[in-house]
């Protein structure tokens, strides 16, 4: 048979080896392919960054990676206020989370939902003071978020009297205080327009959960995403305690990386020659 | 009578599923301190933790900082079905066993086996995808079989609302009635891999009695994971392959007596070991 036909000898043997080889060929790839996919939709998943977490909740990416998503804090909560992320809500699935105009952060003292947390994702330290010489919790630390107020939809702006948020809030005087302004349409009356205070606000949601406008015009944001940052170049010279940050500032990391000019200022000036030749 | 006494290990299995998704239902619903939490982590008695070892594994593989009272539960977990259940995890206490377990049973029901066509999958591609969750969790910072398990969506969902939660299930339901045969649990859950792992040694065993057999193949039809029963009509013995879930589903369907529960035979499978 294979002398008459001698294309036959040359067909691939089909050995032990090639099997071997094309099995862990075919495993990689489509784990690659899975990889990829899989990967791909985790990074979306993980990319929704507008929601409040628990008080004492480690910085976001950190959360999502301590979270081990059992709901502990979400059951030890006497109000619930705290939900799971389920599949329909575009959440990271399982992490918990609250809606601030639904049901706020009440701002227990004893923070239940805190010590449950069997991961540290939700950190104590974070919201605890020492005092004398004791760890206490101590809600007022925790940082969910910060109120923000649409000065356009809140009413107090218009000049009609509304203190809702004010009254609502656990820390009134301090996270929100009422400020003056002139009110220039009637000329004779003023203004009393709440004003948030980020070193204070705990983002609890008192005042979104109080607010009398249909959408809340005062409503909670991550801090991330509502709060800039002035960086070490800007210092209130005023105060002192700011300018403790200059003495702390790591010197190498301000250096400039823009090379110095060797000319003089005069020189740059009058560097357009053509414009003069004209 | 007899109907039932067929069904006694069914019975009781639906009994502990379902009996402990209520006690985490109760737990969140009433406050009862029996079991709070889920089954990713959880409260035992409000003092014994429990926590899911391959849930631990990804947070450790994406990075994570985490508190003892985690380890500590992983560790209560992994001696008791190490040394006790084996893979009894996923028979006894998983929800989705329960959904899997209908698909199957309406395959059989309709003989579905013997018209669709067949789509292959490999047993071990659990242990892929196992390594593969690992892989991803280091990659994006985050634990990847987490975020899609349907295990523990199942669970919260049932514990704190289900949501569109009935879309995952149904998928799962789908691939298992229509794709691979026992698709999700026998052939694609990490979890199921990981149990498959550490119970490579648990105690709790099926044990063969190869003189009493027929060779009906009961066992085998209605095995998840009929790999494991290899010895059937051949030899004596325990079935050692981590991947048995100690379902006793075998036990239950054989009519002369050759299944039943035991402790491993260490010395035997060690003998077998050599021989092969």
């Amino acid at each position: 048979m294979n002398t008459q036909n001698p294309k036959k000898d040359t067909k691939p043997k089909i050995t032990e080896r090639r099997r071997f080889l094309t099995i862990m060929a075919q495993s990689v790839g489509l784990s690659a392919l899975g990889g990829i996919v899989w990967t791909g939709y985790v990074e979306e998943a993980k990319a929704s960054p507008l929601l409040l977490r628990p008080p004492g909740a480690l910085k976001e990416s950190d959360f999502l990676r301590t979270c081990i998503k059992c709901g502990q804090c979400a059951e030890a909560c006497p109000y619930d206020t705290l939900l799971m992320a389920k599949p329909g809500d575009g959440l990271p699935m399982g992490t918990p989370y609250f809606i601030a105009r639904d049901i706020p952060c009440y701002m227990c003292t004893d923070i239940p939902c805190v010590p449950v947390c069997p991961t540290g994702a939700l950190d104590e330290d974070s919201v605890s003071s020492v005092v004398e010489g004791k760890k206490v919790l101590d809600i007022n630390k925790a940082k969910m978020g910060i109120a923000v107020v649409d000065h356009e939809s809140c009413v107090a702006y218009w000049g009609i009297q509304c203190d809702a948020c004010y009254r609502a809030c656990p820390i009134l005087g301090d996270a929100i205080t009422i400020e003056f302004l002139r009110n220039e349409r009637t000329g004779k009356h003023a203004k009393l327009v709440p004003v948030v205070h980020a070193d204070y606000c705990t983002g609890c949601g008192l005042c979104e959960h109080a607010c009398v406008t249909e959408k809340a015009a005062i409503f909670v944001l991550p801090r991330d995403v509502a709060l800039g940052k002035a960086g070490d170049y800007y210092v209130k010279g005023w105060d002192v305690k700011d300018q403790e940050r200059i003495k702390q500032r790591n010197l190498e990391e301000l250096e400039t990386k823009t090379e110095r000019s060797e000319k003089k200022p005069q020189d740059y000036l009058n560097m357009d020659e053509e414009l003069f030749n004209e | 009578m007899n109907k039932l006494f067929k069904m006694r290990y069914l019975i009781l299995r639906r009994i502990t599923q379902i009996g402990l998704l209520f006690l985490y239902f109760a737990g969140n619903a009433y406050g009862w301190k029996i079991l709070q939490g889920t089954l990713s982590a959880s409260m035992l008695f409000d003092t014994i933790p429990l926590a899911d070892p391959f849930a631990l594994l990804q947070m450790l593989s994406a990075g994570a900082i985490m508190g003892v009272n985690v380890f500590i539960g992983a560790a209560v977990i992994v001696l008791f079905y190490g040394i006790v259940g084996g893979r009894a995890f996923c028979s006894w206490v998983c929800p989705v066993n329960m959904i899997t377990d209908l698909a199957n049973w309406l395959r059989r029901k309709f003989l579905l086996d013997k018209v669709e066509r067949k789509v292959w999958v490999s047993r071990n591609a659990r242990y892929w995808v196992l390594g593969l969750s690992l892989v991803v969790s280091a990659i994006t910072g985050l634990a990847a079989f987490e975020l899609v398990s349907p295990i523990t969506i199942f669970n919260r969902g049932v514990i704190f609302g289900m949501g569109m939660t009935g879309g995952v299930l149904v998928a799962i339901f789908l691939f298992d009635l229509f794709g691979v045969k026992n698709g999700w649990c026998g052939h694609i859950c990490p979890l199921g891999g990981i149990y498959s792992i550490i119970g490579r040694f648990s105690l709790i065993r099926v044990r063969h009695n190869e003189p009493n057999c027929t060779l009906c193949m009961k066992c085998k039809e209605v095995c998840p994971e009929s790999q494991v029963l290899f010895m059937i009509g051949k030899e004596s013995g325990t079935v050692n392959m981590g991947e048995c879930v100690n379902c006793a589903r075998c036990i239950e369907v054989c009519d002369d007596d050759a299944l039943g529960f035991s402790i491993r035979d260490f010395a035997k499978s060690k003998a077998k070991g050599e021989k092969r």
